[in-house]
């Protein structure tokens, strides 16, 4: 395989991460998140801290991001509890800009220079090669999807969805809403730290334009293309927009331009995504398999 | 140096007011962010550009600019807004966003990436008194937002359509069980709202003598933390949060020196007031 293949294959793979981890906290449990792209980039930066300053191994650094980035995501939790729907979109963006402005203006974090000198890991006495580094990001993106299988149909699971469908219903049934809300944004942005420590180490150097608000709207366009809420749409949603901008090098020129005009097009006659309950490809595959299925079943 | 940071944070503000009243005004009626509407600020800034370029008329300019916006905002409103309120707020919020990126890109494909300059000759002069100077660009900033502010006040507190406005914004349902055209007053809405983002499209244009393709980013998120810190959907509410922010970040900026990136300020403003105040500075829950 040559590099470059190898190269867009991690990059999707690091972005269907993110595009889970968001889905946790927009998807499943219903909070409106325009600033996941923080957490990203706290992931990244505190693994790459450690990794560079302290010779902490990968294997330490990377588990240090995310945690570090769930906690932040829990401290963040709490001016978001208090806003709801479209306070909190906002809210959660500010976020971003916050944090990108933090690691663009403090000396610690390298300034406009970022963070160079960071390594794929080691195991077994030798670097990674990259389709190494692949498969074992592939793993942890598969075990991330069987916990979200698991998650789905456990308390938490059942918890979230009726928040998501009705926050005051919940609460007035004794819910503690505000548990349920810290447990998923905790969670979706602790994945989101591990994808950003994944990022760094692949990348060797971070920068804090890497994390800025357009990364976050790249991530919520994977879930929103693939279908909000499903298990599979945002991993769908991030191998499609991951593969387009490398299939569309001739019109480079026009790229942005498609992406914003598809987004467009997208909620105007599609808003449920490629795999949400209404769209287009459900209802195909539906069609075809209704032979094989007792009649009324669906 | 006081008084001058003060005239400075004021026509900043007064920038800000004028993209975000729109703003505000979209969302009283159909609860949707608007993130686009700093599209529209922008051409009208474009639209404003060229026909300075051809007239040569800076008044006309900035007519014709506001005329552009306006019927910018008035077809974003018929074709991709009105078809998507039943939908989920998320839906129109990314609409939003995905028009604001095309937008943006279309701007640098037809007018090219470079900037433009935009040097009009408006023809009041500069007022200094001792060490307090107002330049021309300021005075000009001033007058027109205080002139359109006046307007607005007046049309939603003293005709019958700033009445039917006030209304839908209340109760968009009730307002139409008493006979409102609800169409019309959302349509009037857009009309209004996209024409002050127009007017502060020229006027920033004239103020830092320049036009550019990504010159709505800033204002795009800003004027959302803006609308949100003053209470969303409060006119007031936006008026205030404009200027606080304004003066904000001239005095953090001009006189603490912070190195603190200042587009960074609104939020932290925005966050801070959000923690205790939930909905904003004039906000009702």
């Amino acid at each position: 395989m040559s590099g470059y293949f190898i190269t867009i294959l991690i990059t999707i793979t690091i972005y269907a991460m993110l595009a889970h981890s968001l889905n946790i906290i927009t998807g499943r449990a219903g909070q409106i998140s325009l600033g996941h792209s923080a957490f990203f980039g706290i992931g990244a930066y505190t693994s790459a801290l450690f990794y560079t300053r302290t010779e902490l191994s990968f294997w330490i650094s990377v588990p240090l991001g995310t945690m570090v980035a769930g906690m932040v995501g829990a401290l963040l939790g709490i001016p978001c509890l208090r806003v709801r729907d479209d306070f909190l979109a906002i809210t959660t963006m500010g976020i971003v800009f916050v944090v990108e402005a933090v690691f663009l203006y403090l000396p610690f974090f390298g300034v406009a220079m970022g963070i160079g000198g960071i390594d794929l890991p080691k195991w077994f006495g030798r670097e990674m090669t990259k389709p190494e580094y692949f498969i074992l990001i592939l793993v942890i993106l598969i075990l991330l999807l069987l916990l979200d299988r698991r998650l789905e149909r456990s308390w938490l699971g059942l918890a979230w969805s009726s928040i998501r469908e009705d926050e005051v219903a919940v609460g007035a049934m004794g819910v503690d809403i505000v548990r349920f809300k810290v447990i998923a944004f905790i969670l979706g942005s602790a994945i989101a730290g591990l994808a950003g420590g994944f990022y760094a180490h692949f990348l060797t150097f971070i920068m804090p334009q890497n994390f800025g608000f357009g990364q976050s709207i790249v991530i919520l366009c994977m879930v929103v293309f693939g279908g909000i809420g499903t298990r599979w749409g945002p991993i769908v949603g991030a191998i499609i927009l991951g593969i387009l901008p490398e299939i569309s090098r001739p019109i480079m020129e026009y790229r942005t331009f498609l992406y914003g005009l598809l987004l467009v097009a997208m909620m105007r006659f599609q808003p449920g995504g490629l795999l949400g309950q209404e769209s287009v490809l459900p209802r195909f595959f539906r069609r075809i398999g209704s032979p094989w299925r007792k009649s009324g079943e669906d | 140096m006081l008084i001058q940071q003060l005239a400075n944070g004021i026509a900043v503000g007064s920038v800000y007011a004028l993209i975000s009243l729109g703003l505000t005004m979209v969302y009283g009626i159909l609860r949707i962010l608007h993130v686009a509407h700093a599209g529209i600020y922008a051409l009208g800034a474009y639209i404003g550009w060229f026909s300075f370029r051809l007239t040569g008329e800076f008044w006309l300019s900035l007519f014709i600019g506001m005329a552009g916006s306006a019927l910018g905002g008035y077809l974003v409103e018929r074709f991709l807004y009105s078809p998507l309120l039943h939908l989920p707020r998320i839906a129109p919020l990314i609409v939003s966003i995905g028009l604001f990126t095309a937008m943006e890109e279309a701007f640098r494909i037809v007018a090219g990436p470079h900037t433009l300059t935009y040097n009009a000759k408006i023809g009041i002069g500069n007022l200094s008194l001792g060490s307090f100077q107002l330049t021309e660009t300021q005075l000009l900033i001033l007058f027109v937002t205080f002139l359109i502010l006046i307007i607005l006040w007046v049309v939603l507190s003293r005709t019958r359509t700033g009445l039917a406005m006030r209304a839908c914004a209340m109760d968009a349902e009730t307002a139409s069980s008493f006979g409102v055209n609800v169409k019309a007053i959302v349509a009037i809405n857009f009309l209004i709202g996209s024409a002050m983002a127009g007017a502060a499209g020229v006027l920033i244009g004239v103020y830092d003598n320049q036009v550019w393709p990504t010159m709505g980013s800033i204002p795009a998120y800003k004027a959302l933390a803006i609308v949100v810190l003053g209470g969303l959907g409060n006119i007031p509410g936006t008026v205030l949060a404009s200027f606080v922010v304004g003066m904000a970040e001239t005095f953090f900026i001009g006189i603490l020196a912070i190195p603190f990136p200042r587009d960074a300020v609104a939020f932290v403003a925005m966050i801070l007031v959000l923690m205790f105040k939930p909905y904003g500075l004039l906000g009702k829950g």
